[in-house]
């Protein structure tokens, strides 16, 4: 029987795993240093908050290991021996396989600043980060300032989970405005706004000079200004880059991670990299090389079970799409929709923003064409696949905005804006579109094709 | 493992400790209790409408002020902070004592009702006599277990009603459907009956009746006692009993057709508004296992079998045989029964076996015990004897086991053990029913959205009914289940905004997918079409 292993119980891993099971009845192997059992990382958060257990972010019963025959063992991974295809665990077990998938993720990102390991700094990425926040970040008495570094999506998150223990958070973003490196600026500006109503020290133009501290951490030094901010702990937020340490003095081939053709496949053969380790030699349409999202790690996963079952695949993801939760407003983007700085200058962008509450929308086209490129929405939630379907069909930004109400996912009786949104559109472009009513028909066409 | 500290003191710190706010509110709540409580011990108010009001405003002002202590401060939006820190909503100390306590309440008001001061000829004392002002009011009559029981029920569900309508007050659905349950409580089942029973006098009298009450939750509406009356009752009398019919036969497979279960379990159901509003603290103690899943259908199906049962041999029992007296005799009851249940039974069979797939054995086996029941009824019965029972020991186990222990004591008693649904998920034969309805025909479903999903657990954590939503969006797949209530939560609690509650075409409702959108269209259609 072949054996397959797989290093990284994530989601890339766990979804390989997942599917060439149901493809084959190979032997798996799931091996990984974090946890016994796969959970969702991006619960994380919710654990600290006190929404969830730990128990909760796993999303699969214990049980389900065993019943589908996948192997789970809890080591870490020191060494792989490529020629004589074995692996070399930390407690000296050595384990052979047929074919490897590393989807062993991300690990934080440190710059190399002064102080960065000092007690009471440290990323959130894995399970005992979470545990050390618990240690670093109980309550407001044994943290009475927290600084957090890099202004993404973990930065936020950091910041909303610490606020939940009314501990004060200053938030350093090296940008003029929050995440304007991926959204417009009427959205990111929205956010500032929101950032500060929760109570969150917002510094934007501010990055990290020096942590000082003897032992602990006791304050951070703004590069900026200079200014010294007196602390307790800094989580350092400032993105994520793949885990390959271990595998640097091997034959395989890398980047900034685990270089991989179109098909998954490592300069190695028989190996394969997936998820947030992996980095594509050329990027794929507008995506980055290495994308550390979860529904990535997803799709190659499915893909890359294809393949190791017999039936070779390219990783050929569709249409981007991403959420995300800023505090109380959440984020959904379909196709693409870029920044004020990254665009280029043939996308253009209609703006709507509600004049009291925190929903907006941003809609990119093509100057020349009208081709609808993408949407963000915040505090709206729109239906995956319609505008999937309108990305796949090159519709026009008109039809868009004309069949607006197809694509809303609000919950019921919410209230609703695309009148509005297509008023302020056709008095800004001087158009005349009505708004068509929300037909079943035409979003059961889509999703049962 | 981390350790949360689960001492005993309401103080602690942020999210789970209290401040002098919500300290004070707390107080003001528990005095409006401790006036009942002291009331219990007999203490003679003199002035009972005086302390009655001041004990009801108390328990409401209290609690009211703890919403605006809560979350005035704090912008609109999830208000899941330590949740699980909570004494109170961890199985803490708290919520194991409030689990006795709540307990210990519903077996007294069961089964000793003397102890809350019920006197049958005379007089009432301690706490029921301190609601007979308001009882004399309303109806005319004093006070009964039950009326005090329905009036703080009520009062609960207004209280922690405006709680809700507070916390999610960013969610028109929660808001809408909560302001439905409050109405309907504060309307049918409390003061509707109670003016009804206004009407009565010596030539003319109604059972208590919550319209919105229906068989078999209502178990009891059918039996001889009360049948009897409606039929003296008159026009009225004769109306409300077909409308008792009709609810069941009719107006509930439309609604449940359109709307899903929802319509009745979350927004007009007494035990779904209690579990809503009193019980929203407790709703993510819900089992989430398959081993509970498996547990569950047993045990509520076997109630819906159970109350079928019951309730056809009481009917039977006092039916008459000959066809001079009224037109429905024993015989042709029993045969119009058998007659509905496989009418039911083989429309499922023929065009729903697809989606019962396993279940369909489960139907099967309780069809036939209940047809088997039946022909024994028809040939083993003597007079009052049903089969081997007499009708009336069916229906006081009934009475007992499931009216009163399952969905008192168990159901209510342990919100804080539990989950705030046990009842409605694992007794009750009305949401058996009409799940059995949802799942098989109903416009009603929960869409996933696309592959939003991230696995992250809140949806199935926040489920009062225990389902495992993340199961199946995280697979694309939308949620079609018989147990979901429609509380709209998992949707509310999702951060990827992944799950839409809505009515739509019965074509492409349950849809099963390997390869999630987002991915390779080609390997989609590839891997999904294999299926
Ligand atoms: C706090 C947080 C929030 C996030 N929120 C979102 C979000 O909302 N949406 C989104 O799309 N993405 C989000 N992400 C990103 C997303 O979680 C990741 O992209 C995804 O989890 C990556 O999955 P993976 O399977 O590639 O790797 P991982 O989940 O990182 O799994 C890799 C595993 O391999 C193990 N491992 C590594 N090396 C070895 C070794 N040598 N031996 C043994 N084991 C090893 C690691 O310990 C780890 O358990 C978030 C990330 C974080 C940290
Ligand atoms: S599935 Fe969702 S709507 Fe249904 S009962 Fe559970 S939480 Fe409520
Ligand atoms: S809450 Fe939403 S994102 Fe989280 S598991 Fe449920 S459906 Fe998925």
């Amino acid at each position: 029987m072949e054996k397959v292993v797989i290093i990284g119980n994530g989601i890339a891993g766990v979804t390989a795993a997942r599917h060439i099971r149901k493809l084959s009845d190979k032997k798996i192997t799931i091996i990984s240093a974090e946890t016994k059992y796969f959970f969702s990382r991006t619960a994380l958060m919710y654990v600290y908050m006190g929404h969830m257990k730990f128990e909760h972010t796993q999303p699969y019963e214990d049980w389900f290991w065993k019943k589908n025959k996948i192997e789970l063992v809890q080591a870490y991974v020191e060494k792989i021996d490529f020629k004589s295809k074995t692996l070399h665990t930390s407690d000296n077990r050595d384990l052979e396989y047929d074919q490897l998938i590393l989807a062993t993720g991300s690990q934080p990102n440190k710059f190399g600043w002064p102080g960065q390991n000092l007690k009471g700094v440290q990323g959130l990425v894995s399970k005992q980060d979470l545990d050390l926040l618990e240690t670093n970040a109980p309550n407001n008495k044994v943290c009475k300032r927290a600084v957090i570094v890099g202004g993404g999506l973990i930065g936020i998150e950091l910041c909303e989970m610490l606020r939940s223990r009314e501990i004060p958070v200053t938030f350093l973003v090296r940008e003029a405005s929050f995440w304007d490196g991926v959204l417009p600026s009427g959205e990111s500006q929205m956010l500032n706004e929101h950032i500060k109503k929760h109570h969150i020290d917002l510094r934007l133009g501010s990055s990290l000079r020096e942590i000082k501290g003897e032992e602990h951490v006791q304050s951070v030094i703004i590069e900026e200004t200079g200014e010294e901010i007196e602390c307790d702990f800094v989580g350092l937020t400032a993105g994520v880059s793949p885990s390959i340490d271990f595998l640097k003095s091997s034959d395989l081939q890398l980047g900034k991670g685990i270089l991989v053709n179109r098909y998954l496949e490592t300069n190695i053969k028989d190996v394969y990299a997936i998820g947030d380790c992996a980095e594509q030699r050329e990027a794929i349409g507008h995506r980055r090389p290495v994308e550390a999202v979860w529904y990535t790690g997803r799709m190659m996963g499915e893909t890359v079970a294809q393949t190791i079952c017999g039936n070779r695949r390219e990783y050929n993801p569709g249409h981007w799409f991403n959420s995300a939760k800023f505090l109380d407003i959440e984020y959904h983007t379909y196709g693409w929709v870029f920044s004020d700085k990254n665009k280029s200058e043939d996308e253009l962008h209609f703006h709507w923003r509600h004049s009291s509450e925190n929903i907006c929308l941003t809609i990119a086209y093509q100057k020349q064409t009208n081709l609808f490129l993408g949407i963000n929405t915040f505090g709206i939630r729109m239906r995956h696949e319609v505008f999937d379907h309108w990305l796949s069909e090159y519709t026009s930004i008109d039809y868009v905005m004309e069949h607006l109400k197809d694509a809303n996912f609000d919950p019921e009786f919410y209230s609703r804006y695309e009148h509005q949104i297509v008023d302020s559109y056709n008095s800004e472009k001087g158009k005349n579109i009505q708004v068509r009513k929300r037909s079943w028909k035409r979003i059961l066409s889509i999703t049962t094709n | 493992m981390r350790t949360v500290d689960r001492s005993m003191a309401l103080t602690g710190e942020p999210p789970k400790a209290l401040d002098l706010s919500q300290k004070l509110a707390t107080l003001v709540g528990l005095s409006g209790l401790g006036i009942l409580v002291l009331a219990l011990l007999n203490i003679g108010f003199s002035h009972r409408t005086f302390w009655l009001m001041a004990s009801l405003s108390a328990i409401t002002l209290g609690t009211i002020w703890f919403t605006w202590a809560s979350y005035a401060h704090k912008p609109a939006g999830i208000k899941n902070d330590g949740v699980m820190f909570k004494s109170i909503s961890s199985r803490g100390f708290w919520g194991w004592v409030s689990g006795l306590l709540l307990t210990g309440f519903y077996i007294v008001l069961y089964f000793y009702p003397q102890y809350l001061g019920l006197v049958k000829d005379g007089d009432n004392t301690g706490l029921i006599a301190l609601f007979d002002p308001l009882s004399k009011v309303l109806s005319g009559n004093p006070a009964s277990q039950w009326f005090v029981y329905g009036t703080l029920y009520t009062v609960a569900i207004l209280a922690f009603g405006i709680k809700f309508l507070y916390k999610y007050r960013h969610n028109a659905y929660e808001r809408l459907r909560t302001f439905s349950v409050m109405f309907f409580q504060t309307a049918f089942a409390f003061l509707i009956p109670e003016f009804m029973a206004r009407l009565n006098n010596e030539t003319f009298s109604l059972p208590y009746y919550d319209l919105k009450n229906i068989w078999p939750l209502n178990y009891y509406n059918f039996e001889r006692y009360r049948v009897n009356s409606f039929i003296d009752a008159g026009d009225i009398g004769l109306a409300l009993l077909i409308f008792g019919v009709l609810s069941i036969f009719v107006i509930t497979p439309i609604l449940t057709y359109k709307y899903g279960k929802r319509w009745y379990c979350s927004w007009v159901c007494g035990c779904g508004g209690l579990a809503e509003t009193v019980g929203d603290p407790f709703r993510h103690l819900s089992d989430k296992s398959q081993f509970a899943w498996k547990v569950e259908r047993w045990v509520v199906h076997s109630v819906v079998v159970f109350v079928t049962l019951m309730t056809t041999a009481v009917i039977y029992s006092y039916l008459g045989n000959a066809t001079s007296e009224y037109w429905l005799t024993k015989t042709t009851f029993l045969t119009g029964v058998a007659l509905i249940l496989t009418i039911v039974f083989a429309w499922a069979m023929i065009y729903k076996r697809e989606q019962l797939k396993k279940d369909a054995k489960y139907g099967a086996i309780g069809y036939f015990i209940i047809i088997i029941a039946l022909i024994g009824f028809h040939f083993f019965s003597g007079d009052g004897n049903v089969f081997l029972f007499k009708s009336e020991t069916l229906r006081r186990t009934y009475a007992f086991l499931i009216g009163s222990i399952f969905s008192g004591v168990i159901g209510t008693g342990f919100y804080p053990i539990f989950g705030s649904r046990v009842w409605c998920r694992f007794g009750c034969p009305m949401a058996a029913i009409l799940g059995f309805q949802q799942r098989l025909f109903s416009k009603f479903r929960i869409t996933t959205n696309g592959g939003q999903c991230i696995s992250c657990g809140n949806c199935s954590t926040y489920c009062e009914m225990g389902i495992d939503v993340r199961a199946y969006a995280q697979k694309g797949e939308n949620i079609v289940r018989s147990s979901c209530v429609g509380c709209g939560i998992c949707s509310a609690v999702c951060p990827r905004g992944v799950l839409k509650l809505e009515n739509g075409p019965l074509e492409g409702r349950i849809n099963s997918k390997d390869v999630l959108l987002g991915n390779d269209v080609d390997l989609m259609d590839l891997v999904n079409s294999k299926k």
